[in-house]
């Protein structure tokens, strides 16, 4: 009997062994590429879980409210009210008023403390000081009134009201003590400490390394934008004329092969190498300002210009050559068929591409890193000056101001740097909604 | 210093001026009968603006660029007198062209030659990077190989600078710490990527590929510096706690497993996306033939779409490599800074991005080797991602070809 006879028994709705495994091979293969496929799913939910629910709370900061007397005896001795006078006073002078009025405040309200008057002080944030001198200096008539103003908590308090501290660490910490938290119980029971929305987040400066709760990211926005604005404004044009020429003009030869691979190649280059580029030409050859966002800007346009060049080019290639052969046809000149009639169709595609472009420069931090954006810089830069040009002030970035936080000591800025991604994706986020609203809306299907 | 706003601000209304005054005179000169121009009115008016403007400008910001490198003790004239003779260019030039505009003058022909000259120039912009990129490293490099031995850096086996002299500055244990996790990250990306994209192109429900598609893309968008951080605060906190010191591996959370791990997951969809589009160009005819034959959907993947697509899938994977090699931000905060061989992947080592910033930040004296081999550290990245690149583009464009 040969092995076709002993299988013809069988129905033919019964697998035999060799199908089965054939079969099982099948889901398996299958189980596999769903798998693969949640991996990524999971990695993109858990990256963005963890990012912001470590980042979430930088956007609430703690407050409180101080009503304090302004002694003239300490903060202008000759009660003339001159401002050169009375900026001698620095801010310890100013920490000091602050801390007595907190003292001052918590024996009205009959809250016990036990603590020496140092520690009571430092429940305030160092920054307060400076807020409070801002204030009388803006406003000298303070001097001698009483006053009700806002101010920063201490970070380790900022802490205990977001659950990052409590007791028992509070314990063990050299920053903060128990009887602290205590007296922030006391004052969040009296309405006089609270946590609000923190604008500041988003507009102030940078902040030392002792005082977390008052760093902002207002610097590292506007000198993002800044360098946002040179990338458009030189990537723009650059890229659309050089991708116009290669793939509307360039003869085939081998200057245009060459540069073609090169482009290709440009992109592919690692962003840190453009960061080498950029200090050796633009800062140490060209003496451009360090840390300026012109230098950044120039960095990030070289390190664009090709991702821009690349979709350009798709974008030119993907209009009908019928549009081309009717403008000819009616005697347009070549660039009269490219500019006229060729690039308007094309817009919509290059447009696309160069926010893309655009949302990955905004990212970029390798290069910045290189060319001296992470300095500390507590002034917002101008936009133009006479001594150092069109955006020749040093400034930060973005995701450079994320990198500087995380090599800060207090474990405080970590929410910081979290909270500075948040922002950096909703800007890419909106950057990317743009990009696809304009895909949709304006691309046409040949 | 050259400034530039206040004759750039007077090329610019030259060129204006002259850009109606041409317009005006050839209008005049055929008394309003447009027909007997040889072009429409505008292109003697853009003529005259190109004319005045393009070589103005460029003279401009070359010697302005010139002076910024070569320091102002090379200006061989005053600035005011440079600025002076600038803006004579901008109006001999626009004087010159005025005087040639006349009807039967060729001034599409003319002002299209010049708009011509300047996408040319802004393609050989791409050839400038690459030399620009190519000198600033070749110089400093030749700088620090005239003060460092170029046996130890190739050949040495130790990493420790040294700024009081005598440092060991060798390139191998940098190398051996980026392969490591360029090694790791890609056991991770290139099985997940291309099962992802085999699963997506050739099983998924168009309803399931509309929502995965996308979500594997945005991993794609996110910068860098996120996976660093992630890899900071919750990836490497969380393998030493429950992984790595249980079982005793070791004590830092940064390792190369971690930054492994997510430099694999930044990777994923690059190569996922690479390998779809690399699928896709497999012809129909070569999947019907096969499960014509009784193949089932995965022995036709396995057997058939994968091994025609192989060249490309290799040369996407090589591209992965060098983004890995290159890849610096989630190095910089996952890997560590402790340059050594080790086989310990939960050990903390250092890569060759890693000691380029940490090289090239803070106070930098441009004179001293352990600055300077930024520069060479730097350079070699580059040769070895370009050579990755070159060979993982020529793979691809020669397997595209194949089924054109």
């Amino acid at each position: 009997m040969n092995l076709y006879h002993s299988k013809i028994h069988r129905s033919l709705l019964v697998k035999d062994a060799r199908t089965q495994q054939r079969n099982n091979a099948e889901l398996r293969f299958r189980a596999y590429g769903l798998t693969a496929v949640s991996v990524g799913i999971v990695a993109l939910v858990i990256l963005l879980v963890s990012i912001f629910t470590s980042g979430m709370t930088a956007f609430q900061q703690t407050k409180l409210q101080v009503t304090l007397e302004l002694p003239e005896a300490k903060l202008d001795k000759k009660g003339q009210r001159d401002l050169v006078a009375m900026k001698k006073v620095t801010t310890i002078g100013y920490f000091k008023v602050l801390g007595d009025g907190l003292i001052a405040q918590l024996e009205r309200l009959g809250i016990e403390t036990g603590l020496k008057a140092k520690e009571v002080r430092e429940i305030l944030s160092k920054e307060s000081a400076a807020t409070l001198r801002n204030a009388v200096l803006a406003d000298p008539s303070l001097i001698g009134s009483t006053v009700t103003m806002e101010f920063l908590a201490n970070g380790r308090i900022d802490g205990y009201f977001k659950g990052r501290v409590d007791r028992a660490s509070a314990q063990l910490d050299k920053n903060v003590e128990p009887g602290q938290l205590d007296i922030a119980d006391a004052l969040a029971e009296r309405r006089l400490m609270y946590t609000r929305f923190n604008f500041n987040f988003i507009l102030a400066p940078d902040a030392s390394d002792q005082r977390p709760e008052a760093a902002g990211l207002g610097v590292a926005i506007l000198g993002s934008i800044y360098m946002m604005l040179v990338v458009l404004f030189v990537a723009l044009p650059v890229g659309v004329a050089a991708s116009i020429y290669l793939e509307e003009f360039a003869p085939k030869n081998r200057l245009t092969d060459v540069i073609e691979v090169n482009i290709s190649n440009l992109a592919a280059v690692p962003s840190i190498v453009y960061g080498i580029l950029g200090l050796a030409i633009f800062i140490n050859m060209a003496q451009f300002n360090q840390s300026s966002p012109l230098v950044g800007g120039l960095v990030l346009t070289l390190m664009t210009l090709p991702r821009i060049i690349i979709p350009a080019r798709a974008a030119l290639k993907s209009v009908p050559p019928s549009i081309r052969d009717a403008a000819l046809g009616v005697g347009a000149s070549r660039m009269q068929t490219v500019l006229h009639h060729v690039l308007p169709l094309a817009a919509p595609g290059i447009l696309t591409g160069v926010i893309i472009g655009l949302g990955q420069a905004l990212g970029e931090t390798a290069p910045l890193l290189l060319i001296g954006m992470v300095a500390f810089v507590r002034e917002y830069p101008a936009a133009f000056t006479s001594d150092s040009g069109l955006f020749g002030e040093a400034s930060t970035a973005l995701p450079v101001q994320v990198f500087n936080w995380t090599q800060r000591a207090d474990p405080s800025f970590v929410e910081r740097a979290s909270g500075a991604i948040i922002v950096l994706l909703v800007f890419l986020l909106i950057m990317n909604a743009l990009a696809i609203f304009l895909r949709r809306r304006y691309e046409r299907r040949w | 210093m050259v400034s530039i706003s206040f004759p750039f601000s007077m090329i610019l209304l030259i060129a204006v001026i002259g850009y109606f005054a041409a317009r005006r005179k050839a209008i005049a000169m055929v008394k309003g009968n447009l027909r007997q121009l040889q072009a429409l009115p505008q292109a003697y008016g853009q003529t005259v603006f190109f004319t005045t403007f393009l070589p103005a400008t460029v003279i401009l910001l070359g010697w302005a660029f010139v002076v910024r490198i070569m320091g102002p003790s090379y200006a061989l004239i005053s600035d005011g007198l440079f600025q002076v003779l600038v803006i004579i260019t901008a109006a001999v030039g626009a004087a010159l062209s005025y005087l040639r505009v006349k009807p039967s003058q060729r001034a599409r022909a003319i002002s299209e030659r010049w708009i011509m000259g300047v996408l040319m120039a802004a393609s050989a912009l791409a050839i400038l990077t690459t030399i620009g990129i190519v000198i600033s490293m070749l110089s400093e490099s030749a700088i620090f190989f005239r003060q460092h031995s170029w046996s130890d850096f190739f050949f040495g086996t130790v990493w420790a600078p040294n700024f009081r002299g005598g440092s060991q500055l060798s390139i191998l244990p940098l190398l051996w710490g980026t392969l490591y996790i360029s090694f790791i990250s890609l056991i991770i990306a290139v099985p997940v990527g291309l099962y992802a994209a085999i699963y997506l192109s050739e099983y998924a429900s168009p309803s399931l590929r509309s929502v995965a598609k996308p979500a594997i893309e945005v991993l794609a968008g996110i910068p860098t510096i996120v996976y660093g951080l992630f890899a900071l605060i919750t990836v490497g906190p969380m393998l030493r706690d429950f992984f790595v010191q249980p079982l005793g591996l070791g004590s830092s959370s940064s390792s190369v497993m971690t930054a492994g791990l997510v430099m694999g997951v930044m990777l994923i969809p690059f190569v996922s996306s690479l390998s779809d589009d690399i699928i896709n160009a497999v012809p129909q005819a070569m999947r019907d033939g096969s499960l014509g034959l009784g193949a089932t959907k995965s022995e036709t993947i396995r057997q058939v779409v994968v091994p025609a697509a192989l060249p490309g899938i290799v040369g996407a994977v090589l591209l992965a490599a060098s983004r890995a090699i290159g890849e610096t931000m989630i190095v910089v905060l996952g890997a560590g800074a402790a340059a050594r061989f080790d086989l310990n992947p939960f050990e903390a080592m250092t890569t060759v991005t890693v000691k380029i910033v940490s090289q090239l930040t803070g106070d930098t004296d441009f004179a001293s080797p352990e600055t300077l081999v930024a520069f060479a550290l730097g350079l070699s990245l580059f040769v070895i991602t370009l050579g990755l690149n070159i060979v993982a583009l020529v793979i691809v464009r020669k397997y595209r070809e194949q089924y054109e």
